[in-house]
């Protein structure tokens, strides 16, 4: 069974890493399993602990009133689920749900805040990776968002 | 002198057109109607202008009296020969939709038999430019082709190049090379009178019954002489070398937002063109909905309808319409078609309400070559 | 354009009728019709192919082929104008006129892998292709058809879907779920990164919104495929879909004649032109 720092150099978010940060940054994560329908993390709660996705789909999701439950998106193999562990006030701006049966590697954000605030450079590092996750998040919203298969789209 | 080269007096016009008559064609040439020099069926010789001339220039177009006789002292009017080969409003069928299924009845052909009189060399190679578009490809237009085919050619070289003419820079004139049946070039130093050329047996059949006598070597000389002296004063110069690239690596030139500021997009450009040939399609039913048909009207590339698929206009700025237009004249066209689509006529210049000048907007362009602006003004 | 179209018949003016055998609704505004020819021959069509669908009095709009090479002419509509509202509208026993088969095929080959990438009603002009692998599914490595559309409810063709499943990789999304969806959420071209598939070995042919076909191109050449494997499918204002009326021009070409379906990396700098 590979240990977490080797699983960590095939992520994407964490690519470019040294060996020294990617055996720190596994220091604060473990592996974690999720049965279909269980929650990841809910809307509100104090966003401690993200998860990079290592099989299976994960749903964002959050609850409209009248609506139910909307899905935002959904995210697969390889991706971060939660980044507001980062940013205060470090709550959940969304709930997360496993679409499928889930494996996923579960990291202490409390833990690695710590981490980056000795190592500024470790935090620097992680810092424009997942703003480069963001980014990227951010760009396929805004594609959904042109409503492009919309009637009166080209 | 070859037999094929006579020289006829002003005279023998009559009977030319009465020779092509009675031989079936009808005759379509240059005659006076409403302040302009248009194209219109001719019954006699006396139809034609003699004596006047067009005074040309961009957004302007006059006629005026001329102090000799000549039949042909002007350049081109807003007519082209497009007139008669691509009609601007054809139907091309009619169907009808009831128990027995739907039923198409395709227009028959036109196949009247035409003759053109007093067709400049510019307009031949117009001719020539939409032969290739209608006739040359896979894919052929049946209507075009009945209508074109066995049209007699009667070619004028030009003496008196108008204001807005830019032939000789587009090497399309102004003397005819090639694909008429008979060329004439008017002399008017001393004797008034034409050197007829024939370029076809059936032109030179014709040329056989007209009154004249056998041309000299002075006469084919001062014919050469005036066609080149024309070629000397053209209204317009043109510098044509690679159009085609200049007007690929330019797409995004300051001056189409210079240009677009002036161009109203009215389409006269398109429609006096000798070459512009974009046409649509439309439907028609009557009232019980049970007959329908179909016609095929001039279209330009200047409305904003043109480019429209759902969701709107793919040029709905009138900077990329007017680029559109110029860049596929000047350049795309030789992607499609293998020659440039212009034949420097200078009917866009004449007639364009704005006085926009082809010949100044590429000039421009070539002059700051490479500059960009994305259009952001 | 390095996909020349196969050898063009004379297609006149005048429409041929056809009569519609089947209708078959797919979304709220999307219809599948299938038409066979009043009198004599059936039309050749290739998939990428269109030919121009004309509705009685009303008009004639260009439409892609969505059905197999190999059956009936079928044409999948979507009703967004007085031309299509009426194609869609017509029941089985109707009459619409066709003139076709205009413009190229996809340039499927013989083999090695296949990367159909599909957006919104852009899986129709596809669907034909998928046909084709599924009939000649050993000649191909891994044969992919990634599909995003708005929603659940306007994914086309859902019951074939579930059956591709079997013999393809598929993976489908949407822009934005309905409840009860439990499917993936987010951009289409978004799903080329998890793809199984050889760039080295790969082919795409990608339909859908310019802007969608940009991106998937782009995701596409992110893992590796040369521009020059990637296909799609253009659209412009047609009148005549034969070369004579001058309405379809994409700069050097005519979507009519050397399209709609072009090879990426030649069309990509035509796109850039903004209003071209």
């Amino acid at each position: 069974m590979e240990t977490i720092d080797a699983l960590l150099r095939d992520v994407p978010v964490f690519h470019g890493l040294g060996p020294a940060e990617l055996e720190l940054i596994a220091g604060c994560g473990s592996n974690v399993h999720f049965y279909q329908g269980s929650v990841l993390f809910r809307e509100g709660d104090p966003a401690d602990t993200f998860y990079v996705v290592r099989h299976g789909s994960v749903a964002l999701e959050t609850y409209v009133p009248a609506r139910g439950p909307a899905m935002i998106e959904t995210l697969e193999a390889g991706e971060v689920a939660g980044w507001s562990w980062l940013f205060p006030p470090y709550r959940w701006h969304f709930d997360a749900r496993a679409l499928t049966p889930v494996r996923a590697t579960a990291f202490d954000g409390a833990c690695l805040r710590g981490k980056c605030e000795e190592d500024p450079k470790l935090g620097y590092e992680l810092m424009t990776r997942f703003a480069g996750v963001l980014i990227e998040r951010l760009q396929w919203t805004r594609l959904r968002l042109l409503d492009l298969y919309g009637r009166d789209s080209a | 002198m070859t037999a094929e080269t006579r020289v006829i007096e002003p005279a023998a016009l009559e009977a030319l057109i009465a020779g092509l008559r009675s031989r079936g064609y009808r005759v379509l040439g240059p005659t006076l109607q409403d302040g302009a020099i248009v194209y219109d069926e001719l019954e006699s010789a006396e139809e034609l202008p003699a004596g006047w001339t067009d005074v040309q220039e961009p957004g302007g177009y006059r006629v005026r009296r001329r102090d000799d006789d000549a039949h042909f002292g002007y350049a081109v009017g807003p007519h082209s020969w497009k007139k008669y080969l691509l009609p601007s409003r054809l139907r091309l069928w009619q169907a009808r939709l009831n128990g027995n299924g739907l039923e198409v009845e395709e227009e028959p052909l036109d196949e009247t038999p035409l003759a053109f009189l007093g067709v400049r060399s510019c307009e031949l190679h117009a001719i020539g430019i939409q032969d290739r578009v209608f006739v040359g490809g896979t894919v052929q237009d049946r209507d075009y082709a009945a209508r074109r085919e066995g049209v007699f050619l009667v070619a004028v070289n030009c003496i008196e190049p108008g204001g807005t003419c830019f032939c000789a820079s587009m090497g399309t004139g102004p003397k005819a090379e090639g694909g008429y049946d008979l060329a004439l070039t008017e002399l008017l130093d001393g004797e008034h009178r034409f050197l007829a050329e024939a370029g076809s047996e059936r032109g030179a059949e014709l040329l056989a019954e007209l009154p004249g006598r056998e041309a000299t070597g002075a006469d084919s000389q001062e014919a050469g002489a005036a066609v080149e002296d024309a070629a000397a004063r053209m209204g317009r110069q043109l510098d044509a070398t690679d159009l085609h690239g200049l007007l690929a690596r330019n797409l995004e030139h300051p001056r189409w937002d210079e240009v677009a500021e002036r161009c109203l997009t009215c389409g006269n450009c398109t429609m006096a063109c000798p070459t512009c040939f974009c046409t649509t399609v439309e439907e028609a039913t009557d009232l019980t909905g049970q007959t329908a048909e179909r016609h095929r009207v001039w279209d330009s590339c200047y409305s904003v309808e043109y480019s429209h698929i759902h969701g709107g206009a793919i040029r709905p700025s009138n900077r990329s319409r007017y680029r559109q237009w110029l860049t596929h004249k000047f350049g795309t066209w030789h992607d499609q078609f293998g020659t440039s689509g212009c034949v420097g006529c200078g009917r866009c210049i004449t007639w364009c309400p704005v006085g926009i000048d082809v010949t100044e907007e590429l000039t421009a362009i070539r002059a700051t070559d490479g500059e960009a602006n994305h259009g952001d003004n | 354009m390095a996909v020349t179209a196969p050898e063009a018949l004379l297609a006149p003016m005048a429409p041929r009728p056809f009569v519609v055998t089947r209708r078959e609704r797919e979304t709220a505004d999307t219809w599948t019709l299938e038409l066979e020819p009043s009198n004599g021959e059936p039309l050749p069509v290739e998939p990428g192919q269109f030919t121009m669908l004309y509705a009685f009095g009303i008009g004639e709009v260009p439409i892609s082929v969505s059905g197999d090479p190999e059956g009936p002419l079928v044409h999948t509509v979507r009703a967004v104008g007085a031309v299509t509202e009426a194609i869609c509208a017509a029941e089985p026993g109707a009459l619409l006129g066709v003139r076709g088969p205009l413009g190229n095929a996809w340039p499927l080959g013989e083999g090695g892998d296949a990367i159909v990438v599909a957006g919104g009603i852009g899986l129709a002009p596809l669907r034909g292709v998928v046909y084709e692998l599924l009939r000649r599914r050993a000649d191909f490595g891994e044969a992919v058809l990634l599909y995003g559309s708005r929603t659940p409810e306007e994914l086309l063709f859902a019951g074939e879907l579930e059956r591709w499943r079997e013999t393809l990789q598929v993976d489908v999304t949407v822009d934005a779920a309905a409840p009860g969806w439990e499917g993936k959420v987010g951009f289409v071209a978004k799903l080329v990164g998890s793809a199984r598939f050889d760039p080295a070995a790969a082919t795409a042919f990608v339909c859908g919104p310019e802007i969608m076909m940009k991106t998937s191109a782009e995701a596409l050449i992110g893992r590796g495929v040369p521009p020059e494997r990637i296909f799609v499918s253009m659209e412009r204002n047609m009148q005549c879909g034969v070369g004579l009326c001058g309405h379809c021009q994409l700069g050097p070409t005519l979507i009519c004649r050397d399209g709609p379906v072009y090879r990426w990396d030649e069309l990509e700098p035509l796109l850039e032109v903004r209003e071209l």
